[in-house]
């Protein structure tokens, strides 16, 4: 038996084994013991973050972009609970995060002790699995654990709360087991049968769809290269969800552009239209569905998910396949060139026709100005000021800027792309993007950023500050939270109840007192000397982009409408007044 | 319109680690995502190696019940799911204690229907009866109906569990038991 280690010491060791290299993290009473080991040693890097809720989301763009665990340190009691909102963010959006929370020592567990709360029991619903450390010798093991359980299968988030007697006291390390947990063992091959029998259907099709997600961000790069070749072999077309892009190239001629509520006029009718959809990794999200009793009425439906609770969960499948997006695509490749398939190539061609007509609608189209900045305008010289450049990473916050970033910005790779798309948590891109460039020192990571969302974690401009981290803040700023808005518009008479943005700060000022460089551009003819700007400084960036005010974000399929129902434009708008159960959905 | 999916009821057993909060999680699911319990009991059934078993009683439609089954699956202490309504025959039981409250005619009755149902008696003072029964739901039931006009004041039912028919036995991940194959 090796000799004894405090708690803490255990903690890190096996961060280490784990092969962590960066914490984000904030020190607190009961977590000072970690906090002190961490101070003695040299493998592990700790941001200090501004808030806790900050830290997660940079655990976040920090493993979204590697595909490695992120890790959080946090105090108990209100480090904690700030910690909360990310948890559930990682949740939703299946990124495997690891958060240690410091605890009250155990003895004082249940008595109301200062900065007591039940960790464990706020964070059940918003952890894929949470630990409470009683024993020492369970320590190391729980902490392996952890990291197992948090990448395994479907990702997530995994809280292990420490009570500080704990960290002190002396127990002994053991290393990784290599068994992972004791019972919890995903499926990772697919069943051949279905897969045959999924192979089958997709080559009889006539009028095929690959509907894909975030399922195969989280299988890995090998993944998307599947699924890009995959699709190329079959000749079918392809769209993804919010949290798929990347998945295949957007250059890419047989990519539809987004599917669902914010998504592409011929991604949202070649769902309505096919007669088999194959959706790897994706999870039928209300976004992308809209109203279930209109959902892509005539097809078929193969569904590829690692999750048995994500299969028939909103939508009855006809096969399901529970494995890993990587593991199943590889299967339906071998089958598909040993049974040697031709799809019918006339039918084929028809629908591809059809989808081209769907595609000259081109439903992005938006009002050129030479007078105010169209916030897709912005986009698009963004898109074509950095086209040449391979190591972009784009964060965002939520709202319209959001969607429009979706739209307008092309993605060529997995894990390019960081956003909150299941809690759709404003406030997330900034830490994520601190992250992610924690993880690419030299890559240039941009927030595109709305200027309400900004204001809710502001405060981590300090950290990029403090470690040099040149994030590049872009914001379209158009005075409103947009997306509120817009639904006001469409649902509530055009009453704008608390949706503009009174007494905004100044952001150049507000960026130059983090010592970073603050930029505006008022005007369309500014545009572009702004973002080359941007870019090139080797600082922290906040720009500032004054956009027009009243922009909504098209194509739109309102709440309880169906994708063949979907808004193009404020005419349509205007034309299609929202049904009353669609009043009720969010 | 399709016809509405019909609402059945299912026993489930689950098998799950006896670990801090397991329960919980469980009771938290059903509460969190709007399932419905009838009854659900939970006791260690195998101590060498931490093996706690969960018996559920559920309504729902069949799509319901599904997402039930694989949320309940997916949570990382739960080893397995059965559905024990979907997987055939079993035996299911339930206990109920009743206290039943009277004298005279409604006493004597008490008593007299106690023991058609082959309800023992586990405490008795002049004027009361503590009636003890097992069986299957519906036989409760009924028993606790008839008690009602004779002077029924306290219910005590442990919710039912259930093991399927036949010799084949629900096996554990990680168990100490024989398993006959
Ligand atoms: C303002 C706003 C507007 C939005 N509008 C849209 C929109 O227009 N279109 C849109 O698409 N989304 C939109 N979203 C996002 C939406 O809410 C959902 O987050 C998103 O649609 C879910 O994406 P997904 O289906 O790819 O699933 P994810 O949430 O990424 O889930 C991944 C699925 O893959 C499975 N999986 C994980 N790992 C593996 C593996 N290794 N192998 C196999 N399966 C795996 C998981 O079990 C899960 O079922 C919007 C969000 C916001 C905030
Ligand atoms: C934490 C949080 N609170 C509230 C919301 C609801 N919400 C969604 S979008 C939005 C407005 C966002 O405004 P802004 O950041 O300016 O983006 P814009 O839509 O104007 O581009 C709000 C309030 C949310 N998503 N997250
Ligand atoms: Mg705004």
């Amino acid at each position: 038996m090796s000799d004894k280690m405090t708690g803490s010491e255990i903690v890190l060791r096996a961060l280490v084994d784990q092969n962590v290299d960066i914490v984000f993290g904030y020190p607190g009473g009961a977590i000072l013991p970690i906090y002190d080991t961490l101070h003695q040693q040299n493998s592990i890097r700790h941001i200090l973050v501004r808030q806790e809720g900050g830290a997660v989301h940079a655990a976040e763009g920090y493993a979204r972009s590697t595909g490695k665990v992120g890790v959080v340190l946090v105090t108990s009691g209100p480090g904690a609970t700030n910690a909360v909102t990310g948890l559930t963010d990682a949740m939703m959006d299946s990124v495997p995060v690891v958060c240690l929370t410091g605890q009250v020592p155990t003895h004082l567990i249940g008595n109301d002790a200062f900065q007591e709360a039940d960790t464990t029991g706020i964070t059940r619903t918003c952890t894929k699995h949470n630990y409470l450390v009683k024993n020492i010798e369970d320590l190391a093991r729980i902490v392996h654990e952890a990291f197992y359980v948090a990448r395994s299968g479907r990702p997530g988030p995994v809280v292990i709360d420490l009570p500080k007697d704990i960290l002190q006291a002396p127990g002994s390390y053991a290393p990784p087991s290599g068994n992972g947990h004791r019972t919890y063992k995903p499926r990772l091959k697919g069943d051949l049968g279905q897969i045959g029998k999924a192979v089958e259907l997709m080559a009889k099709a006539e009028r095929p769809l690959f509907y894909c997600g975030g399922g195969v961000i989280n299988a890995g790069p090998k993944a998307s290269q599947l699924l890009t070749e995959l699709v190329r072999l079959s000749g079918y077309p392809c769209t993804l969800t919010l949290m798929g892009l990347g998945a295949i190239p957007a250059s890419n001629p047989q990519f539809l552009g987004m599917v669902g509520m914010h998504g592409t006029y011929e991604s949202n009718l070649a769902m309505y239209n096919c007669d088999v959809m194959i959706n790897i990794g994706a999870r039928f999200d209300d976004r992308v569905t809209g109203n279930l009793a209109g959902f892509s009425p005539d097809s078929a439906k193969i569904h590829v998910d690692i999750d048995p609770s994500s299969i028939n969960k909103n939508v009855r499948v006809d096969i399901p396949i529970i494995g890993d997006v990587g593991h199943v695509l590889e299967d339906m490749i071998k089958v598909w060139k040993a049974r040697q398939c031709s799809p019918d190539r006339r039918k084929l061609d028809a629908w591809w026709k059809q989808i081209d007509k769907w595609r000259q609608r081109d439903c992005l189209r938006y009002e050129a100005s030479d007078k105010l900045i169209k916030p897709q305008y912005a986009l698009e010289r963004l898109r074509d000021l950095t086209k040449d450049r391979d190591d972009v990473f784009v964060t965002t916050e939520v709202g319209q800027h959001q969607m429009w970033a979706a739209q307008f910005l092309p993605f060529e790779k997995p894990n390019r792309w960081m956003t909150s798309g299941g809690l759709g948590t404003m406030g997330y891109g900034l830490p994520a993007a601190m992250g992610v460039q924690v993880a690419h020192p030299d890559a240039l990571v941009i927030d595109v950023a709305g200027e309400a969302s900004i204001l809710m974690n502001i405060q981590e401009m300090s950290t990029l500050s403090q470690y040099r981290l040149p994030v590049k803040i872009f914001i379209l700023n158009n005075e409103y939270m947009g997306m509120v808005r817009q639904w006001q518009e469409l649902l509530h008479g055009g009453r704008y109840s608390e949706s503009y943005m009174e007494s905004l700060p100044d952001f150049v000022k507000l960026a130059e007192s983090f010592n970073a460089v603050g930029l505006r551009a008022e005007k369309p003819s500014e545009l572009d000397g702004i973002i080359e700007e941007m870019i090139a400084v080797d600082r922290p960036v906040i720009a500032d982009i004054l956009v027009d005010k009243t922009e909504n974000c098209f194509p739109m399929i309102p709440s309880g409408a169906a994708h063949n129902e979907m808004l193009l434009g404020r005419n349509d708008q205007a034309a299609n007044p929202v049904s009353e159960e669609g009043m009720i959905l969010v | 319109m399709k016809a509405a999916p019909t609402i059945k009821r299912h026993m489930i057993a689950v098998l799950v680690d006896n670990e801090p909060g397991v329960l919980a999680r469980v009771i938290g699911l059903f509460s969190g995502r709007g399932y419905n319990i009838e009854s659900l009991t939970v006791s260690e059934v195998d101590a060498d190696v931490g093996l706690s078993r969960i018996n559920l009683v559920t309504i729902g439609t069949p799509m319901v019940i599904e997402q039930i089954k694989n949320q309940l699956d997916r949570l990382v202490p739960v080893h397995t799911v059965h559905d024990l309504t979907e997987e055939g025959p079993h035996v299911e039981a339930e206990l109920v204690l009743v206290k039943v409250v009277g004298v005279g005619d409604k006493r004597v009755e008490a008593l007299r229907i106690a023991d058609i149902f082959g309800a023992k008696v586990d405490d008795t003072t002049l004027e009361s009866f503590i009636f003890r029964l097992d069986g299957q739901t519906e036989k409760i039931d009924r028993f606790i109906e008839l008690m009602r006009p004779l002077g029924l004041v306290e219910v005590a039912r442990t919710g039912g569990v259930a093991i399927s028919r036949g010799s084949e036995g629900i096996k554990p991940l990680a168990s100490t038991w024989s398993v006959s194959e």
